[in-house]
């Protein structure tokens, strides 16, 4: 059952002098869709390479189904990788692109072009296939890199920002058809992303990552509903940081309410009022610069303009107290 | 003082992208609809190919049409003739399909060049690509790329004949390989392959036309992505298979320019073969510059004029038959 299962123990690179991974720590479960998210160069790309097996890893462990991978070249892991820019072999068409590392396995020409077919209709491509890949759309390029990277029925999928270069409509669409593959594949995904958005919307499990490090990892509505650090609270939008009797504190900017001034525990000065279309986004300046969601309802009972003064309330049980990533508690663990 | 004023009227390239751009006379009329219409240079895009239209047919068309006409033209040992015969031509084959399987003076020579050409060839190809591979490939930084490409360059700081030359005292009966070896006790006496001989003609071929295969393939595998060879090692593709069905068939283009620098090259090379091969090997270029020696241009036209056939006609096969890429 646990067939599956991707540990990393430990897991660092470095280049020369400079860490990009320091030490992460992280238990996938089989079948998961996980995300790692976090700003560039925090290392969430290079801890994909490791995994895939394009990067050696400096220290450290990366265990796939109870084997250790660490030193196996990358077909041989178990593991298959959808690259950012597709990396489909230009000179070939799709179908000899799908069964590329079929006909580098040996299989005869009749069989391979049949797996790739099936691949290529998992994927909707099949009336594409004796296209070269430069005649294909974007979107179209993606599925086949797509039906390229499950033709060998990797136990782990490893996708490097793959929704990066579509187009905002594109985005939805195939952030919506991935997580329908890997529903009916069942098969573990790991998505490396810059998107909050996109982790959000697609992970059982999210990994937020910063300089190298793990900061939180959990399910989506853990991370955004307990964020561990400022960092993270900032990171995945929507939250305010505030500072409290030296403590900083993170409260969703949906729960800020704005209130007449003197009535609430702080008072700020409006600096804009952005109308959203379901909800007005109101930013603030005063002892923390916080952000209000403010919903139609509540605009309209109390509106607010540029440059007025107002009252900030929120209840207790809305703000979550943050503390030292969750890198560092491992630290202390060990 | 009119000159200066005639100067001041048109306006400098650089000025013209302003939208207060003067309006030359041509363009009154785009004026008078109100659209202000600069003509430049680049509006005339045959103008700036204009020179070097003309370089080329001052000093490659002209002279390859002069040398078709003259190799139709009669010579005897004191005099050339205009004419319009094919004496030169039949002369050039003198009996060299009656003589099969017996090979000509013609047949021989061409042989022989054609042996250069291909073992050339297939050695500057293999040096060529592997060598690219390295620059572009294993070394990861920009700037050391270029400090190799450019350190590959120093030897043409020197004129190809010196760099002949240079070989001469390394090869020699008594040079520093014969006198290395034998003081190693690896050989007894000294080798007398080493120098003019087959071996010391492709010796030199490849050292002074390595790079110009090389040139075009490092520029056809910069544009590689090295996305695409990290996605066939993920598929499990060997380095070799990778070589082989990735790369050759992406670095096509700059294998046929390559190709085609290196065998026109030595197709018509007289001077390597001359001096690597101590004035004994024939090759059609030293055929050919034989003639022009006792004079006897139309010959030698016509003897250059088949020449060019050949090269052409193994360039077309090349580009219809080397491609690389294997049906799945």
């Amino acid at each position: 059952m646990h067939e599956a299962e991707l540990e990393l123990i430990g897991v660092a690179k470095r280049y020369g002098d400079t860490v990009a991974v320091r030490g992460v720590d992280l238990k996938i479960p089989a079948g998961a869709y996980c995300c790692l998210l976090g700003p560039s160069g925090c290392g969430k790309t290079t801890t994909l390479r490791m995994i895939a097996g394009h990067e050696v890893a400096s220290a450290g462990d990366v265990v796939l189904g109870g084997r250790n991978v660490t030193g196996l070249p990358p077909a041989e892991r178990g593991t298959a990788m959808m690259f950012q820019s597709y990396a489909l072999f230009p000179h070939m068409s799709v179908v000899d692109n799908v069964a590329f590392a079929l006909r580098v396995r040996g299989l005869k020409k009749r069989q391979r072009r049949e797996e790739a077919m099936q691949r290529l209709e998992l994927v909707e491509m099949t009336k594409y296939a004796i296209r070269r890949p430069a005649e294909l759309s974007g979107g179209q390029q993606q599925r086949v890199a797509l039906a390229r990277a499950l033709v060998t029925n990797p136990k782990v999928l490893l996708l490097d920002e793959p929704l990066s270069a579509l187009d905002p409509a594109l985005r939805l669409r195939m952030r919506a058809e991935l997580k329908r593959l890997q529903h009916e594949l069942g098969i573990t995904f790991i998505h490396v992303t810059h998107s909050q958005d996109e982790a959000l919307a697609l992970s059982d499990l999210v990994v937020l990552m910063k300089d190298g490090h793990i900061e939180q990892s959990g399910t989506a509505r853990e991370v955004f509903d307990t964020p561990k650090t400022a960092f993270v609270a900032r990171f995945i939008g929507a939250h305010n940081v505030l500072t409290e009797a030296g403590r900083e504190l993170s409260l969703r900017a949906d729960k800020l309410d704005l209130v007449a001034p003197g009535a609430g525990r702080r008072t700020a000065t409006v600096t804009s009022v952005e109308y959203q279309g379901h909800y007005v986004l109101v930013r603030l300046s005063g002892e923390d610069d916080l952000s209000a969601m403010v919903d139609e309802t509540a605009m309209r009972a109390f509106p607010v303009h540029e440059g007025d003064t107002v009252g900030l309330a929120w209840d207790d049980g809305d703000v979550v107290p943050l503390g030292k990533p969750e890198a560092d508690e491992g630290l202390k663990a060990a | 003082m009119t000159t200066t004023e005639q100067a001041t009227g048109t306006p400098p390239i650089a000025e013209g992208r302003a939208h207060t751009a003067l309006v030359t006379p041509q363009s009154d009329a785009a004026a008078l609809h109100g659209v202000k219409r600069r003509v430049s240079l680049l509006d005339r895009p045959y103008a700036l190919a204009g020179p070097l239209i003309l370089v080329m047919a001052i000093f490659f068309v002209g002279p390859l049409i002069l040398t078709i006409i003259v190799s139709f033209w009669e010579y005897t040992q004191y005099s050339i003739e205009p004419a319009m015969v094919v004496t030169n031509y039949v002369d050039v084959f003198d009996r060299c399909i009656a003589r099969l399987p017996t090979l000509c003076v013609t047949f021989a020579t061409y042989l022989s060049t054609l042996k250069f050409c291909f073992i050339v060839w297939a050695i500057t190809l293999i040096l060529g690509f592997t060598l690219a591979w390295f620059i572009v490939f294993e070394v990861k930084k920009t700037s050391t790329q270029i400090a190799l490409f450019l350190l590959c360059t120093i030897p043409f700081w020197t004129s190809n004949v010196i760099r002949m030359m240079a070989w001469i005292p390394l090869l020699g009966r008594n040079g520093l390989v014969n006198q290395t070896l034998m003081s190693m006790g690896l050989i007894s006496e000294p080798q007398e392959w080493l120098l003019y001989s087959d071996f010391a003609v492709i010796l030199a071929f490849i050292h002074l036309y390595t790079m110009f295969m090389m040139v075009p393939i490092v520029n056809s595998m910069m544009r590689i992505d090295r996305e695409i060879l990290e996605a066939a090692r993920d598929a499990g593709a060997s380095i070799w298979t990778i070589a082989m069905s990735v790369v050759a068939p992406l670095c096509r283009p700059g294998i046929v320019i390559g190709s085609i620098f290196v065998i026109t090259i030595v197709m018509g090379d007289y001077i390597t073969v001359g001096v690597m091969g101590g004035q004994q090997i024939a090759s059609v270029g030293k055929t050919i510059q034989v003639q022009m020696q006792y004079l006897q241009f139309p010959i030698a036209a016509a003897n250059a004029v088949v020449l060019l056939g050949a090269v052409l006609m193994i360039i077309f096969a090349m580009t219809k038959l080397v491609d690389v890429r294997r049906e799945l």
